[in-house]
């Protein structure tokens, strides 16, 4: 079972939790920025955590045979600190980058104006730079903050069908299927969705545009949630290809709207071919590096 | 600054010998011995030949468009822009060469190498440091360098110990960094010019024989570069009596 996690927050994971993703059939992931739990003050402090999203976090990932890619932008919490709103004018600089692949999360905890300032402004530098969003959804008032969300993508440039829902539920999925957006649903020990009901639904809704996602980050949550949603589908029925097209067809083809879906895992070794190159030219360029069998490892690191 | 014994000052030998001025079009790189690197008509040449037709179209463009417009003009300047996605259009392979000749095309100097790699993701930072020995001919752009060899990511250290820290780094951070390439794993023969700068260096020889009985001590295997350096540490024994240390090269 190959699987591709569209949403999940290494940043705040182990290397045991990429060990155990990779066992688990876990190839590719997308980290998408969020709040830390710690709230942030300046905008230096995002630079420094767009940057390890850009740097750090796709070599840690690259060592356990893990394509890392993320997307970027001012999550809803943090865009009500007006400390933290100016980051929304460095944003450009870091949606050209090669490895961000959607302008996200973005959406509505609160449902503030300096909310809505932030999700319009964010969805038209997703139409600008011809990336799809990541919308998040909120926890409270959900249901109401579902229809403003699609309100607002409605009012923005960006088209339905590049803008991925996410945490959505059997309150939600209606009415996000009916707007045309990708539908995301997280899979969490306690809240959110749980394996049963995300089989239900699937039975419900169907395979096409849905896409699940483990969202795992610092609070209790399970980077193999989605290898267990995989295992209870094929348990109840549902057919290996029906697994393919949630786990890995449907991410694939969210995320490669951006053009810069690269799932060739490279440098996981120290002699990256990047670096060859630059040291002479390959014995046969042509030749693809060999899909990591088992991830290459540093044989020590120092902290 | 640290006097190694017997070891040439680094960053004196090579600098003396480059132009003052158009070290970027002529790739007039100081022959000396520095590793293996590629000139970058090399490069070019080599991208010619393996980009696909719409790839190489767009690497020519982005090639012009930096000579004709190089310097900072607005927010992201067109340049840093393709420096930006030059990994999507010309593949992840082809991505540092790309963007080293993209640097040089734009005759980015120390400042302006020194903001993009600051703002740039890996790769474009891994692109800088191999752009370093092209474009810049003094230690100026050593704190990049410097950058590279405080992180863990070896492909970032991997492209730090090129020529430009052989040139430039000062004998304490550069022994550091080649210890460094041994505990992260990057091999050694990544090291430009190791053999010059490890020759007779016995605090370096220390080191190496620390490590390797710390490795013992605790029951783990010594990597194999490190007696490869170990080796290149050693004076060259004498044979025709021992050589004038004052004496010019005849």
């Amino acid at each position: 079972m190959r699987i591709f996690d569209p949403h999940i927050h290494m940043t705040s994971r182990t290397t045991d939790d990429y060990e155990a993703m990779y066992a688990a059939g876990v190839r590719a992931v997308v980290e998408p920025s969020f709040w830390l739990g710690q709230p942030r003050t300046s905008p230096a402090s995002f630079r420094d955590y767009f940057d390890s999203l850009l740097g750090w976090e796709p070599f840690r990932a690259a060592q356990y045979g893990i394509a890392h890619h993320c997307t970027i932008a001012l999550n809803p919490k943090e865009a009500n600190d007006p400390r933290c709103a100016p980051v929304l004018d460095e944003l450009p600089r870091y949606l050209v980058k090669d490895n961000v692949v959607a302008v996200g999360e973005v959406g509505y905890d609160s449902m503030t104006p300096a909310e809505d300032t932030a999700l319009a402004t964010q969805l038209q530098l997703a139409a600008d730079h011809g990336l799809p969003a990541l919308v998040h959804t909120p926890h409270r008032d959900k249901l109401a903050g579902l229809r403003r969300t699609l309100d607002a993508v409605r009012e923005s440039a960006l088209p339905p069908e590049r803008v991925l829902v996410d945490h959505l539920n059997e309150t939600t999925v209606k009415e996000a299927k009916d707007s045309g957006c990708w539908l995301g649903f997280s899979v969490y020990p306690d809240t959110k969705m749980d394996e049963e009901r995300m089989v239900a639904i699937l039975r419900a809704y169907g395979t096409e545009q849905i896409l699940v996602n483990s969202a795992a980050d610092w609070g209790r949550s399970d980077p193999l949630k989605t290898r267990k949603v995989g295992d209870l589908m094929l348990a109840e029925g549902f057919g290996e290809d029906d697994v393919d097209q949630v786990l890995w067809r449907n991410p694939v083809a969210f995320y490669g709207l951006s053009g810069r879906l690269n799932l060739d895992v490279t440098g996981t070794a120290a002699t990256h071919e990047g670096n060859s190159i630059l040291r002479g030219v390959p014995k046969d360029p042509h030749e693809p590096d060999p899909a990591p069998t088992a991830p290459a490892r540093l044989p020590g690191t120092e902290a | 600054m640290t006097h190694p014994r017997a070891t040439p000052a680094a960053s004196t030998d090579s600098t003396q010998q480059a132009p003052s001025t158009g070290t970027h079009t002529g790739q007039t790189v100081p022959a000396t011995g520095l590793t293996t690197a590629p000139s970058l008509a090399d490069l070019r040449r080599h991208l010619t030949t393996q980009l696909d037709p719409a790839a190489r179209t767009w690497l020519e463009h982005a090639l012009d468009e930096a000579a004709a417009h190089p310097g900072v003009h607005g927010p992201i300047s067109p340049w840093e822009l393709r420096l930006a996605e030059a990994g999507r259009r010309c593949g992840a392979a082809h991505a540092d060469a790309a963007r080293v000749l993209i640097l040089d095309a734009a005759r980015a100097g120390t400042d302006a190498l020194t903001r993009v790699y600051f703002q740039g993701t890996a790769d474009e930072r891994r692109a800088v440091l191999h752009a370093l020995p092209h474009l810049v001919p003094g230690p100026g752009a050593l704190p990049l360098v410097e950058d590279a060899l405080r992180t863990n990511d070896t492909r970032l250290l991997t492209a730090a110990v090129g020529p430009y820290a052989a040139r430039h780094l000062a004998a304490h951070d550069w022994r550091h960094a080649v210890l460094k390439c041994l505990f992260t794993g990057v091999p050694v023969e990544h090291v430009a010019d190791l053999g010059r700068r490890a020759h007779g260096d016995g605090e370096l020889a220390r080191m190496l024989g620390d490590y390797a009985a710390e490795r013992t001590a605790a029951g783990r295997p010594v990597p194999e570069d490190l007696y490869r350096v170990l080796d290149l540490t050693e004076p060259v024994p004498p044979t025709a009596g021992p050589a004038d240390p004052h004496g010019k090269e005849s």
